[in-house]
């Protein structure tokens, strides 16, 4: 008992105020990209060709963060010239088009479905489906249940049983031998509900695109309403997300 | 000795040096090598000049490759001589529809169609949906009932098929199905350009991520001749660490929470982020991708970082100890740990086991010893003082490596070396003709990729062994006469990795 208050004295209160205050990540974290529209094209191309994901349109000069494992390579070699990563973990997106950007974003609380708000913005129930994710997205997902982040102050929880939920959270790129219990998963949960893909597995195959045993995109199996990418995404992505899509 | 080639651990040879011999030879040979203390790292089939070939990479102090040409059948091992076999040939036979005659229990590993688009061993129809036509070992009897788990489970973890027999709250026997996070890596990776190796290696299991693509860049470094600076060599090991302890305390935390002790669940939670923090300080990224790229790192340590690292480990050690201390000495935590789960040395050797599980036995190979890479040559050892096998054994691993690591970290801190300059991925040209094994001690144990290139440079083969192929079925064999309720014990103890077994 004792050992347990002297632990409990020196590790105190480590819940973060955030949203409340604003949470400043490290300058290495590659979030939010900002992109230089007027770069000369010969540099775009070089990143466009380099560019493990094939994530960056040599043409247009944007950049599908769908696809996007931010690696930093093209910020990297263009010395960010073409693109500077920000430390901006606000990435989430409402429709797989506003993930093809060129350095602007669209306001996700804007295009938030505004009924899933009233129904589900005091009181979210997920059930997480893990469908051929590498475990990184997973394990940043459960992180959202330690102490600092506290997910479940928000009204948010994970739970167990999908017929609890309110929807499913997808991380993945949906392998074809996961494919039938996803399904099932998503008819278990009862209507209305939310998907949610989360990571760029689940949204474009990501690391493992063009492979013959994986689906590759949620998006073609189920109706997608939220997206949050990343490699995997930053535990305040994925809170963010969450926050201005269902707050 | 006859008929093995030695090897260097991240050292390519010329394909024409690796023995090849007949089936008969083949099999007495590894017999041998088996039967006298020695373990499999890799044991695989690839197509050469249009014949089936099977390569087996097996270490006793030193590493060995030995070959032979197969056709449609080769005798199986596993019945004969060892239990490690039984895995590596069911792969065998579901990659490359080669059959091992004979196999005690030959089932699917991974349920997908074969690489060559021949008869399929098993039977399956692969339109089927998993889990096909597969019937699940079964104990008859009135009082037996069956407990299915999975896919989905539970919490937010990856998905597999549990399989229960038990007779009440008693376990007797537990069948281990996965498969359902199989992504086609190894068919995947020698179809793409090599800008794309990092970012797949990386993903094969997300908690691994520094250990797979460290052995994926080592493996390119050997057959592209790369030179990687005592600098990068050190931000790699650091980084390889700094995954163990990130793990070894979620674990810890996860153990704690399985027996209904929260405080230090909590705690160990936090502290794991702190790890993750300290990863993404190295290279911007919580689980170190884009950190490792062959010939060196993409980002630099500098001084800052080096100071951000050294203050963490400072202000954080202690709270370690405390926490763990705060666990391990709880006579409630004791009582659900001990005896649970027990694994014994003999059958550990015989299943091949490595890592925590395998040290947790008495079996003390560690990869970092015995097959040093990066700047484990210099670096001590870590010794384990209770091996005996059960769940309380396999945390205190766990606790000591956490230490070990701390302070492997300090001392590298204390280096000089630093990084000239960050390496960006290009493509190279890769030796032609050749073979590859990498092997590094990951925080759950041996993970090892080869890689063998055609005449042209081009990838012929790429095989990768997550050490969760050697262990899952440790944790089957854990269940045995254990109660039912304590399987989430059991399985965090070992906390292995779907998707690293998966591919």
């Amino acid at each position: 008992m004792l050992k347990i208050i002297k632990n409990k004295l020196e590790q105190g209160c480590k819940t973060s105020a955030y949203p409340k205050q604003p949470i400043a990540l490290y300058e290495r974290f590659r979030g939010r990209p900002e992109i230089n529209r007027s770069c000369a094209g010969e540099l775009v191309r070089q990143c466009a060709e380099a560019c493990p994901q094939d994530a960056i349109d040599a043409v247009s000069g944007r950049i599908d963060l769908g696809r996007c494992t931010f690696c930093g390579l093209c910020e990297f070699l263009s010395k960010g010239e073409f693109v500077r990563f920000s430390q901006d973990f606000s990435l989430g997106a409402a429709r797989r088009e506003d993930l093809i950007t060129d350095g602007t974003y669209a306001d996700l609380a804007a295009h938030a479905k505004q009924h899933f708000k009233k129904l589900f913005g005091r009181s979210l129930q997920l059930r997480q489906v893990s469908a051929a994710g590498c475990n990184s997205c997973e394990a940043d997902t459960n992180v959202l249940n330690t102490p600092f982040f506290d997910l479940s102050r928000f009204g948010i929880d994970f739970v167990a049983s999908p017929r609890h939920a309110d929807g499913i959270h997808v991380t993945g790129p949906i392998s074809r031998n996961m494919k039938a219990a996803l399904l099932t998963t998503y008819e278990a949960v009862p209507s209305p509900k939310v998907v949610i893909a989360s990571g760029c597995c689940s949204i474009s195959g990501g690391p493992f695109h063009g492979s013959d045993e994986i689906i590759g995109d949620l998006n073609s199996l189920l109706p997608v309403d939220l997206y949050i990418p990343g490699c995997p995404p930053h535990p305040l992505t994925t809170l963010d997300a969450l926050l201005k899509f269902f707050k | 000795m006859d008929n093995l080639l030695q090897i260097g651990n991240g050292e390519a040879v010329k394909r024409s040096a690796i023995p090849c011999v007949d089936i008969e030879t083949f099999g007495a040979v590894l017999s041998g090598f088996v039967r006298n203390n020695g373990y499999i790292v890799q044991f695989f089939a690839y197509k050469q000049d249009g014949r089936n070939t099977l390569l087996a990479v097996v270490r006793n102090e030193k590493l060995y490759v030995t070959s032979c040409e197969v056709g449609a059948t080769f005798p199986s091992l596993t019945g004969m001589v060892n239990e490690k076999f039984h895995l590596f040939e069911r792969e065998i036979a579901e990659q490359y529809g080669i059959k091992p005659t004979a196999h005690p229990w030959l089932k699917m590993v991974r349920y997908h169609k074969n690489y060559q688009g021949s008869e399929d061993v098993f039977g399956n129809d692969y339109n089927e949906e998993i889990p096909g036509r597969y019937d699940y070992f079964r104990v008859e009897g009135e009082a037996i009932h069956e407990v299915a788990v999975g896919p989905v489970h539970a919490g937010i973890i990856e998905p597999g098929h549990f399989r229960f027999q038990c007779a009440g709250e008693e376990v007797l026997h537990l069948e281990i199905q996965l498969g359902y996070q199989h992504r086609g890596v190894e068919k995947l990776l020698p179809s793409v350009p090599q800008k794309r190796m990092p970012i797949i290696c990386e993903a094969i299991a997300g908690d691994t991520a520094i250990g797979h693509n460290l052995c994926c860049c080592q493996a390119l470094e050997a057959l592209a001749g790369l030179a990687v600076d005592p600098g990068a060599k050190l931000v790699r090991t650091i980084a390889l660490e700094l995954e163990r302890i990130a793990n070894h305390l979620g674990d810890l935390g996860a153990l704690s929470g399985d027996v209904a002790f929260n405080p230090p669940a909590a705690y160990f939670g936090r502290m794991r982020g702190d790890f993750l923090n300290l990863l993404q300080v190295l290279c911007g990224n919580r689980f170190g991708k884009g950190l490792v790229r062959p010939g060196g790192v993409a980002f630099v340590m500098g001084e800052e970082q080096r100071r951000l690292l050294s203050a963490k480990l400072d202000e954080i050690t202690p709270e370690i100890e405390h926490v763990c201390d705060l666990l391990f000495s709880a006579h409630t935590v004791q009582a659900r740990f001990e005896h649970t789960g027990t694994v014994s040395r003999q059958m550990a050797e015989d299943l091949g086991l490595v890592g925590y599980a395998g040290r947790a036995c008495g079996i003390g190979y560690d990869a970092r010893v015995v097959f040093p890479t990066e700047c484990y040559a210099e670096l001590p050892a870590n010794t384990n003082a209770m091996t005996n096998g059960d769940v309380y054994s396999r945390a205190t691993v766990r606790r000591e490596e956490i230490m070990h690591s701390l302070s492997l970290i300090r001392l590298l801190l204390k280096k000089p070396d630093t990084t000239e300059e960050a390496v960006m991925m290009t493509e190279n040209t890769l030796a032609g003709d050749s073979f590859v094994v990498t092997i590094n001690e990951g925080w759950r144990g041996e993970v090892s990729h080869c890689v063998i290139t055609k005449s042209d440079g081009s990838i012929l083969r790429y095989k990768i062994k997550d050490p969760s192929f050697h262990n899952w079925t440790g944790l089957a064999m854990s269940l045995r006469n254990q109660e039912i309720s304590d399987f989430p014990l059991c399985n965090k103890s070992y906390n292995l990795s779907y998707c690293g077994f998966d591919l």
